[in-house]
């Protein structure tokens, strides 16, 4: 990423201080070509000055599992009593949609798969009318089919409480930011690391301190899924245009009202959209729950690989992804939905989506206990795609092994392997000037003191030719996901029904795990960076579309008009207005691909890569916490490294187009 | 299920109820990981407990990260900790107080390099070693990024085993790629298989892979700890690891506290031992058959009533 990140930076300090950049360029070039004799320190940071993060940190973690006490009750105590707390909801979404409950005694059985289905279609119905019912209950209905629905219920049940957990969590924190901006400035940076030190990197800790079970597995969920909430949050708060606000308060509202009356509610379209962030990265983190206990849709698909039976891999996975769209698109019609008008009448006319959702719980519940059927679904009339999966992978592999081999091989040796021993010859002193330098340019000496010391501390930790590995597998995954989704989103911005089709497909590889095709992935390209490549460039491609099409969308018609009637050709208003127009978005995209990327670095570790991605899996499997978490520092620092490069370019060129300062768009 | 099992496991739960009446009515949880074997062991050894009347939960859990589990006594007893691939995180465990080894399952963990039958056409000295020498068998396993290497597919970096340093010692011309899981490792065998193309690559047992494909294991000279430990045992006066891998033990780990609260089950899962045939008859039956791994346990307890009750008596 050195090169590939600060490559618009580099275009506007050209205009201003070019002949910097050629000395600084120079600088860096005469030291990575002859330094090495003079400066070999320049190139791996010696042994004796490496501070030990690992054992620091690993100390610290210790004493905060083993002795850290309040007086009362120990840190692992309060931990356990929040766990247990968790565990309640859970326990009772689980007794309703598959394990059945005791209630004083009494055995009450599950609502089944027809009762289940029923009320998500009733919901449907409520929100969005035919055509959401018939979405979400033929998603539910889909699960029942393929016979998935014992695991999809375990995981809808972690779902539902993690969901509204992360919510309202991420939404107080945001409230409290937003209210108070000293403490919203100082969660900034801690909302960066949830979300980019790999899971993997504290899950030790977290098994300690939470128990081993379900309740670990929505701790995780909720630390990896929270921060888009809380981010969104502080934004749409601060956007609330200012007459809302001055009405609120000429009406004499307390503050307590302000904020639930006025501010939240003239929010609530942005924060729908943290919602939806929030269940599809819950659902993201399915596969990773399942291997701490959490089981369901996760632990079928990991042990339907193991088998390399694919047909059952895909079928577990279209499961959490026909889960993901049902969840995600009746909490898009809650949100869009305009409060009802009174009706006149009795209870029934008044609601009558209630009672017939107390109709349908009561009718199946009973008829569950009659009818076998109605409890469970038939197995008979399960479906499944058998072996036919298996098959056509055989048949692909058998007959255009060869072909796919020419073109990995053509991909490998000119453009993968050059890249990386470029960038692992590199000298971190160099870099580290370099993007200093960029941090300059684009943002001042603040910026600057963060993008170099960042770079500097990465060196320190010794783990330089990892990081740098990293940068250059996210980093040309990065390339081809832009290049793949530029040109599709311009074709699809301008199309509605096109558009609609493709974010059903983005949805779908974002959620679908990455697991299921890696593993075909293999067997076609084997094991290697190539197949790493795949999966990442896969999974993050779908933010390089969705803000490309967000971008394009939102530029003022009347330019575009004015475009037209001074003669450009489509090409140009393409490239001369709309293009530019967009560009800050497009750039927030390519901020988006790369945390996407870097995110997929746990996944990519599970294909033999020798980034830090598996720096923190070798850690996870030696049970060094220390060590984890070093490497998963190094890369919530690239990608804060990234991330700030990045903001500050997107400023400047919106601040250059004469834009407002708008950006709904760090939601992720 | 036959009524004599069932009589019998009454009269288990019986006579156990009485004699163990002292011990904790709570769960004992075992753990569940994600490969066939396992599955297998677990639940023989859960439907033990179970005729012995103890209370059993099965839980999901990572082969690793279980041990954070055990040490807090959230989990209680894992089945297989594999010698060659588990012994430093249970070393660590253990070494805390918190976890104890509860001795061998009977079972051997062997793993070694392994390739396809077919291969011996291209390299007619294999299974010996020294046929891995020869410049045109070792082509005949390369692809574009090792040539003229070949190419050796070895266990995730996780697994340890030693493989580059061996390649190192017995001068061997071959280039160690890693995989990353043991699920790409087998996807890689089972593409090659399809293709009948060369493949090397690290396989263990046991496992449903070398009852379904055939192949061999390469023979390295044999595993003696001197020859890790001291470079100047074996082939090569200066290097260590000139020999082949240790074949190990497969332990049984659980949490300390299982001995006191459960002193029955303890002693019943002490005496737990299984043999690798037995082992790789059923994993056969689950993977290759079609059968579900409870049926395939219940077949066996069967069939091996006079085992399982010496267990728990």
């Amino acid at each position: 990423m050195a090169r590939a990140v600060p490559a618009p930076a580099t275009g506007f300090g050209l205009r201003r201080g070019p002949l910097l950049w050629v000395v600084a360029v120079a600088g860096f070039a005469a030291l990575w070509l002859w330094g090495d004799a003079a400066l070999p320190w320049a190139f791996e940071i010696p042994r004796g000055w490496r501070p030990p993060f690992a054992g620091w940190i690993g100390g610290a973690l210790d004493w905060l599992t083993d002795e850290a006490d309040f007086g009362l009750f120990t840190f692992r105590e309060l931990t356990r009593f929040v766990s247990a707390v968790i565990d309640v909801p859970y326990q009772v979404a689980l007794g309703l949609l598959s394990d059945g409950a005791s209630v004083f005694g009494v055995p009450v059985p599950p609502v089944g798969w027809l009762g289940v289905t029923l009320l998500v279609a009733l919901l449907g119905l409520a929100l969005g009318g035919v055509p959401l019912a018939a979405l979400s209950g033929g998603a539910f209905l889909f699960i029942a089919v393929f016979g998935q629905w014992t695991s999809a219920m375990f995981t809808l049940a972690s779902i539902v409480v993690a969901v509204p957990l992360g919510v309202g969590s991420g939404l107080i924190l945001g409230i409290a930011g937003h209210r108070w901006k000293r403490f919203g400035r100082a969660i900034v940076p801690v909302l960066d690391l949830m979300q980019t030190i790999p899971i993997f990197a504290y899950l030790v800790p977290i098994l300690i301190l939470f128990g081993f079970g379900p309740t670990s597995a929505m701790i995780a969920t909720l630390i990896y899924a929270m921060p888009p909430m809380t981010r969104i949050t502080m934004l749409a708060l601060h956007r609330v245009p200012g007459e809302i606000v001055d009405l609120g308060r000429m009406i004499g509202c307390t503050r307590r009202q302000m904020t639930w009356r006025v501010m939240v509610p003239s929010a609530q379209e942005a924060l729908m959209v943290g919602v939806n962030q929030v269940i599809m990265l819950s659902l993201n983190m399915v596969i990773i729950a399942s291997m701490i206990g959490a089981g369901g849709l996760g632990f079928d698909v990991l042990s339907a690989l193991r088998r390399l039976d694919f047909g059952a891999g895909l079928e577990a996975g279209f499961a959490i992804v026909a889960l993901a769209i049902a969840l995600d698109r009746l909490s898009q019609a809650a949100a869009a939905r305009r409060p009802p008008e009174l009706q006149s009448g009795g209870f029934i006319a008044r609601h009558p989506f209630v009672v017939a959702a107390l109709a349908v719980l009561v009718g199946a519940t009973l008829a569950g206990l009659a009818l076998p059927a109605v409890q469970s679904y038939p197995e008979a009339a399960e479906l499944s795609t058998g072996s036919f999966w298996s098959e056509v992978v055989a048949y692909i592999n058998v007959h255009f092994f060869d072909a796919i081999e020419a073109v990995k091989n053509a991909v490998l040796l000119n453009v993968l392997i050059p890249v990386k021993r470029f960038l692992i010859g590199l000298p971190w002193l160099g870099v580290a000037g370099l993007l200093a330098l960029a941090g300059w340019r684009l943002g001042g000496y603040r910026l600057a003191a963060l993008t170099g010391g960042l770079t500097v501390l990465i060196a320190a930790t010794g783990l330089w030719e990892e990081a740098m590995t990293t940068v250059y597998l996210c980093g040309i995954s990065v390339v081809f996901a832009m290049l793949i989704g530029l040109p599709i989103g311009m074709l699809v911005a301008e199309r509605d029904r096109l558009w609609a089709w493709v974010r059903v497909v983005i949805d779908t590889i974002q959620t679908l795990p990455a697991f299921v095709y890696l593993m075909p992935a293999v067997m076609l390209f084997r094991v290697g960076d190539f197949t790493a490549m795949i999966a990442i460039v896969a999974f993050a491609l779908a933010p390089a579309i969705r803000y490309t099409v967000l971008g394009l969308r939102g530029v003022d018609r009347s330019l575009i008009e004015a475009g037209e009637a001074m003669g450009c050709t489509p090409l140009q208003i393409l490239t001369r207005i709309r293009l530019r127009l967009a560009m800050p978005e497009i750039l927030l995209g390519l901020n988006q691909t790369i945390m996407f990327a870097l995110s997929m670095l746990v996944i990519t570790a599970l294909v033999g890569t020798r980034d830090l991605g598996q720096e923190v899996y070798i850690a996870l499997t030696k049970a060094d916490a220390g060590r984890g978490l070093v490497a998963g520092l190094c890369v919530a620092f690239i990608a804060i490294i990234a991330d700030r490069l990045i903001h500050a370019a997107a400023s400047r060129t919106r601040a250059r187009l004469g834009l407002a300062d708008g950006g709904a768009h760090d939601a992720a | 299920m036959t009524t004599k099992r069932l009589s019998a496991i009454a009269l288990a739960l019986l006579t156990s109820t009485s004699a163990y009446a002292q011990e904790s009515t709570d769960p004992i949880k075992l753990t569940l990981h994600d490969w066939t074997g396992q599955l297998i062991t677990t639940q023989l050894m859960g439907e033990v407990l179970k005729a012995g009347g103890y209370n059993v939960e099965y839980v999901q859990a990572d082969y690793l990260a279980q041990f954070a589990g055990l040490e807090t006594g959230d989990l209680d007893v894992a089945m297989e900790i594999w010698e060659t691939t588990g012994r430093e995180a249970m070393d660590a465990a253990t070494a805390t107080g918190n976890v104890v080894n509860v001795g061998p399952t009977g079972m051997q963990a062997k793993e070694e390099w392994w390739y396809p039958l077919y291969m011996k056409e291209q390299c007619p000295g294999l299974p010996n070693w020294e046929a891995l020498k020869e410049p045109a068998c070792a082509e005949a396993f390369g692809t574009a990024e090792t040539l003229p290497k070949g190419r050796y597919l070895g266990g995730p970096v996780t697994w340890g085993g030693f493989d580059d340093e061996r390649v190192e010692a017995l001068d061997l011309p071959f280039e160690v790629i890693h995989a990353g899981t043991d699920a790409a490792l087998f996807a890689e065998l089972e593409s090659a298989i399809q293709r009948q193309a060369p493949i090397l690559l690290w396989v263990y047992a046991p496992h449903w892979a070398p009852a379904k494909y055939e192949g061999e294991w390469v023979e390295f000279p044999e595993y003696s700890a001197e020859c890790y430990a001291d470079p100047a045992v074996g082939l090569n006066p200066d290097l260590a690891y000139d020999c082949g891998k240790p074949f190990g033990d497969i332990w049984k780990v659980a949490w300390a506290g299982v001995k006191d609260k459960w002193p029955g089950a303890y002693s019943a899962i002490e005496a737990f031992t299984i043999s690798n045939d037995d082992m790789g008859a059923m994993i056969t039956e689950v993977d290759l058959n079609g059968q579900s791994v409870e049926q395939v346990v219940a077949d066996w307890m069967a069939a091996n009533e006079a085992t399982w009750q010496g267990w728990i008596q």
